[in-house]
């Protein structure tokens, strides 16, 4: 009797994963910088400046002010 | 100095990042096809030494892309951290084709790469080939509204601007989406990856081919390869015809910097080689504007007459207006709407820019109070005055001139070896439909110092899209200095270092696994 669709897709990326030999490095490397890129740089590194006001119109007002005065 | 300033520091970080994502891209979209290609070979052959080849390659395609991928996440986190007032002002015309990418492209991508991956053994061979091509288109599919963002910059158009929120808002996706400078930069661009990559192929087939190891494999990838290099440089070719045409249009000065072209006349030349003169900077334009009149433009050059207005005009005594005639204006050029029209000189237009810029304070000072009819009356002079907004925030009229020496090699570098691999390709073809192809020594070397060569041309064509376009980052709309956030010089300058910490570490691990599969070679 064949397996249910979503039990053979898992099965299909399962073994898939278990029977990678570069692949497992080359995943290791994606998750380190996916780590180093979301967990820490984004984090600490690259706050959004308008990412401090709640609403849209703060930032719109925020962005307004900067083009109507330029620096 | 610039580069210590905080916008100096905020756009070599946009353009290291950029320039390293651009390592990766290339490779992954021409790579994809060439495996399709010769995947295809083994579905209708049978033959398994096809299936060999592919899976070595697929191996090179996958280590590309796993360095590669998300390395263009960071300039988005440029766009909110360092550059905060230009990712409002774009509004949803950035936001609308990077979502597309996202979900629609990428996840395309994602899906059917582990099939090509995972699949051989467990799917039929035709869906197998199906997803190996899925996987190609799904790159294209990416670089398409990356391409279409980019292009929305260099010559925006579907918007309309809203003074309450100022945001630029989407009116009409398809005028974006299908500009003629998207069309062509997608064109141009997407030929562009699939060069590399044959020249890729070509390049580390011949060190097998050097080192006498894997004969047939090597011949057999570098006749596909060279073949694919060669019909995608003659589209790239064409598709550079048409940018240059559109660049005239849209970035005249762009055009001019590419140039090194001062003052014009009519039937303007084009310069096939050349050296610029060092003493006809544009500061001394300033200082000095008699001192600079008197100097040549060029040290040394080989110019074709005729040549530019009949590249950018299809017509050979067309004015192709100079850096100075920009900035002085009065000359007559067709517009989109094909009327004769008088260029505005660029002190007018500064004038204009601040009309709009003001009208955008007054409108919202008369919102604050309730005026109603100061609000209109505001609202026309910025309408009015709108197209030439970003010139508000240009202070002299040099300001508008892009760097003449960098985008003008940038464009001989990336055209002098475009036609090089030419040359490469069809010595390519010839040595191997000759059988000498593997005795070839000098070829084969030429080959492999091939590689570098076309990511130094891949870049420098960037640099003179991107170069050329300062000081916008929105072409008339928004300069560089009004894009900027608040954030602080030392912090740009310390996630620049991390950057190229975490870039170089990767760029590392890359090559040496590379260097390492490639010195394997194709299993048996």
């Amino acid at each position: 009797m064949k397996e249910p669709l979503v039990k053979r897709i898992w099965l299909f990326y399962y073994d898939g994963f278990r029977s990678m030999t570069l692949g497992k490095t080359l995943w290791l490397i994606i998750a380190i910088k996916l780590f180093i890129m979301f967990f820490i740089l984004k984090l600490f590194f690259f706050r959004s400046e308008l990412g401090v006001y709640s609403s849209q119109e703060e930032k719109s007002e925020h962005v307004i002010k900067n083009l109507i005065n330029p620096k | 100095m610039l580069l210590a300033s905080l916008l100096g520091l905020s756009r070599l970080q946009f353009a290291l990042t950029a320039m390293f994502h651009w390592l990766f891209v290339p490779l992954t979209i021409g790579l994809g096809f060439i495996i399709a290609i010769m995947e295809t070979y083994y579905v209708r052959t049978g033959n398994e030494f096809w299936k060999r080849t592919t899976k070595f390659w697929m191996k090179i395609f996958a280590i590309n892309f796993a360095i590669g991928v998300a390395t263009g996440i960071i300039l988005e986190f440029q766009f909110g951290t360092n550059w905060s007032n230009y990712s409002w002002f774009v509004g949803d015309i950035f936001g609308a084709p990077l979502a597309i990418e996202g979900i629609f492209a990428f996840f395309l991508e994602t899906t059917f790469f582990a099939i090509m991956f995972f699949g051989w053994n467990k799917v039929s061979k035709n869906v197998h080939l199906l997803s190996t091509w899925l996987v190609a288109f799904g790159t294209v599919l990416s670089a398409l509204w990356i391409l279409v963002a980019n292009a929305w910059m260099q010559y925006p158009v579907g918007m309309e601007f809203n003074p309450d929120t100022a945001r630029n808002e989407m009116v009409d996706f398809w005028a974006v989406a299908l500009s003629p400078i998207a069309l062509n930069k997608f064109i141009h661009t997407v030929t562009n990856c699939f060069v590399v990559a044959a020249v890729a192929v070509t390049g580390i087939s011949s060190w097998y081919l050097l080192k006498k190891r894997e004969e047939e494999f090597a011949r057999k990838s570098i006749r596909i390869a060279s073949v694919f290099g060669l019909i995608s440089l003659i589209v790239l070719i064409w598709s550079g015809d048409g940018s240059a045409y559109h660049v005239a249009k849209k970035q005249p000065m762009k055009l001019a910097a590419m140039e090194g072209l001062y003052r014009s006349q009519n039937g303007t030349p084009i310069v096939a080689f050349g050296i610029l003169n060092p003493k006809k900077s544009i500061s001394r334009l300033e200082r000095d504007s008699l001192g600079f009149a008197l100097q040549e433009p060029y040290l040394f050059n080989i110019s074709i007459p005729k040549g530019l207005s009949l590249l950018v005009d299809r017509k050979s005594n067309t004015f192709v207006p100079g850096i100075e005639d920009i900035i002085q204006g009065g000359y007559t050029y067709i517009n989109d709407l094909g009327e004769e029209v008088v260029a505005l000189p660029v002190r007018e237009r500064m004038k204009r820019g601040r009309i709009a810029i003001e009208a955008l304070a007054n409108y919202h000072k008369a919102k604050e109070v309730g005026d109603d009819h100061g609000k209109e009356l505001s609202l026309i002079a910025l309408k009015e005055n709108f197209s030439h907004f970003g010139y508000g925030y240009i202070e002299k009229q040099t300001d508008i001139v892009p760097n003449v020496p960098l985008t003008f090699y940038a464009f001989r570098i990336m055209v002098i070896l475009g036609g090089f691999f030419i040359l490469l390709f069809s010595l390519a073809i010839y040595l191997e439909r000759k059988g000498i192809i593997y005795k070839t020594r000098w070829f084969l070397v030429l080959s492999i110092i091939s590689i570098p060569l076309v990511y130094i041309c891949t870049q420098a064509g960037w640099i003179v899209a991107e170069v050329g376009r300062q000081p916008w980052t929105i072409q008339d709309l928004l300069t560089t200095g009004a894009s900027l956030s608040g954030v602080s010089a030392s912090s740009v300058m310390t996630t620049t270092i991390m950057f190229f910490v975490l870039f170089s570490v990767l760029l590392a691990a890359e090559l040496t696994i590379l260097f390492k599969v490639i010195h394997k070679g194709p299993a048996q």
